[in-house]
């Protein structure tokens, strides 16, 4: 599977789901572990440009696959990607454990042009719940980022596109 | 949860043996993966059949719309020609879960997804030891929920052994549609109406091969060695005037409380025809069928619509306690009517 951009040949159990691949076995550790049933949107990440729930999904499902995790949104030198600079902009985060799946989730749900008004956005980002209740500024930052990207952004971001670098790791589990 | 040996279906031949076998059939795993994680299924050998693309796709193909099993409740949603011909569905899928959850859910796992009931769903890895009673966790144990307190519980044809009810959205919208499943097994190719799909615990108890016991596991008429391939809704005028309703404790992201689905055909203020369905008050979609008799080419009023969906609703058997339900239902049911001819 391609992981932010970088191929990966993996051994592991049948049984290990994608969020705990990317956590234990490969080192990123943004994807957070909160609910472990589909309930929190704290593990979202982007299985071919669509974002899905990690802990739902068997690893071995994605094989072939292009993933890209929280880690995956900046680029090469580090510039942080529109949506994360507008959370930090409009400071859309408390505890910080379910930010990273809030902000993987904010991309998809700008590039599915789901970020229309107020009420689009808090429906389409209901699926990442946050108990601190820093809904009003997370809902402002993804406005931020919208408004920031327009069109032409959202045609443009990442989708987990290959990129040209492949590293093969084989690890055994 | 325990390993199991997994592997890819080669083709729906394949998938149907493998089901004969024993093995578990994974779509997206959203409901899969927590039955194993809570200790409700141990599958030894889990097939993936989400790459069989004989299952996928959305089209029209006469006057229907013909929806592959592994079409996501996302892509169903968001598709141009359901929305069109049966909006209903397309509520109805986006109106379950989450975006990420409705990009993994297939239509296929959806109405074979089961109860939200907490005893049923409470983790307990192994099951001899229990603590607490689930007829459908433990056959023979009691039913814990009866004792009421439990919100979501049966309306509807539920017996002393188990008062769950089917949680799925789209299966209401299916049911309403008159849409069928096409199924196959090792003996061929059948079809099963959506309204009959599912069963209730009456229903499931009278059909039982053996003993009330038999029945705690049997919800659907489906078989352990077949496969929901597509299915067929029809796209006729009801169809295009459909409405979903969903009652839920919070605005978004929640189970139905109580849900109604409505297909309606209606000109110059008269109703030519009705098709309803409720969710979450059985183990099955509810069609009102003797409502929707009694008010073909009846004025399109609400006085007129509440007292045939009143009359359907008499035989309700709430639990103690929850008497309120079925005012909730019967108050959704009219909405969804009213709301379907555009007067709500
Ligand atoms: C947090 C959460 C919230 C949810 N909220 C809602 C909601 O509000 N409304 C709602 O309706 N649903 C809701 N769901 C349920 C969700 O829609 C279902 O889990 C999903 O649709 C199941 O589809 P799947 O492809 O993931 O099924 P899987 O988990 O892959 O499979 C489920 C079952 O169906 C069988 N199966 C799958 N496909 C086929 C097939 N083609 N033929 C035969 N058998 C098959 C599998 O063998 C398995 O037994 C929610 C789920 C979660 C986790
Ligand atoms: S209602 Fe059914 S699922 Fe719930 S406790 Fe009773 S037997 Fe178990
Ligand atoms: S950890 Fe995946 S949704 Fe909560
Ligand atoms: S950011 Fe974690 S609870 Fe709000």
């Amino acid at each position: 599977m391609t992981v932010n951009g970088r191929t990966h040949v993996i051994v592991h159990e049948a049984r290990v789901s994608l969020l705990d691949l990317l956590r234990e076995q490969m080192a990123l550790p943004g994807t957070k572990k909160g609910c472990n049933e589909g309930a929190c949107g704290a593990c979202t990440v982007l299985l071919d440009g669509a974002r899905i729930n990690a802990c739902m999904t068997l690893a071995a499902a994605c094989d072939g696959r292009a993933i890209v995790t929280v880690e995956g949104l900046a680029s090469a030198d580090g510039t942080l990607d529109a949506v994360q600079r507008a959370f930090i902009a409009e400071d859309a985060f408390q505890c910080g454990y379910c930010t990273p799946g809030q902000i993987v989730s904010a991309v998809a749900c700008i590039r599915e042009g789901h970020a229309g008004s107020a009420t689009e956005i808090a429906e389409w980002m209901s699926g990442n719940l946050c108990r601190c209740a820093a809904y009003p500024q997370i809902v402002a930052a993804v406005e931020r980022a919208a408004a920031e990207l327009g069109a032409a952004g959202r045609a443009v971001h990442p989708s987990g596109a290959v990129q040209p670098a492949t590293v093969l790791s084989v690890r055994a589990g | 949860m325990r390993n199991f040996t997994y592997g890819h279906a080669a083709s729906i031949g394949d998938a149907v043996s493998a089901a004969a076998g024993g093995a578990a059939l994974a779509a997206g795993t959203t409901e899969l993966l927590n039955w194993m994680r809570l200790g409700i299924a141990h599958p030894e050998r889990v097939v993936d059949v989400s790459r069989l693309p004989e299952l996928d796709g959305i089209r029209a193909e006469g006057g229907r719309l013909v929806i592959g099993a592994l079409a996501t409740l996302g892509a169903v949603g968001a598709h141009a020609l359901v929305r069109e011909r049966a909006p209903v569905l397309a509520e109805a899928c986006l109106r379950a879960a989450s975006p990420q959850l409705r990009n993994r859910a297939t239509l296929g796992g959806n109405v074979l997804q089961r109860t939200r009931c907490p005893y049923f769903r409470a983790e307990a890895p192994v099951p001899e030891r229990m603590p607490w009673a689930c007829n459908k966790r433990v056959a023979g144990s009691g039913c814990s929920a009866l004792e009421g307190g439990w919100d979501r519980a049966a309306l509807f044809g539920w017996t002393d052994a188990c008062v769950a009810t089917q949680p799925s959205d789209p299966a209401v919208a299916l049911s309403a549609l008159g849409a069928e499943a096409e199924i196959q097994g090792p003996r061929g190719v059948r079809r099963i109406a959506m309204n009959a799909f599912h069963l209730t615990q009456e229903e499931a108890a009278r059909t039982a091969p053996t003993s009330n016991t038999a029945a705690f596991g049997v919800e659907t008429q489906l078989r352990s060695d077949e496969i929901i391939l597509r299915y067929h809704v029809p796209a006729d005028a009801a169809s295009r005037r459909s409405a979903y309703l969903k009652v839920r404790e919070r605005e978004s992201y929640e189970y139905a409380m109580v849900s109604a689905a409505a297909c309606l055909d209606a000109t110059d203020g008269r109703i030519r025809q009705l098709r309803l369905a409720l969710g979450s008050v059985a183990q099955k979609p509810m069609r009102l069928t003797e409502a929707e008799a009694r008010l073909r080419d009846a004025p399109l009023s609400e006085a007129t619509i509440r007292a045939a969906i009143v009359a359907a609703l008499g035989a309700a058997r709430p639990l103690p306690g929850q008497a309120w339900k079925t005012k909730l239902v019967e108050n959704a049911a009219v909405r969804a009517v009213l709301t379907a001819g555009g007067i709500a």
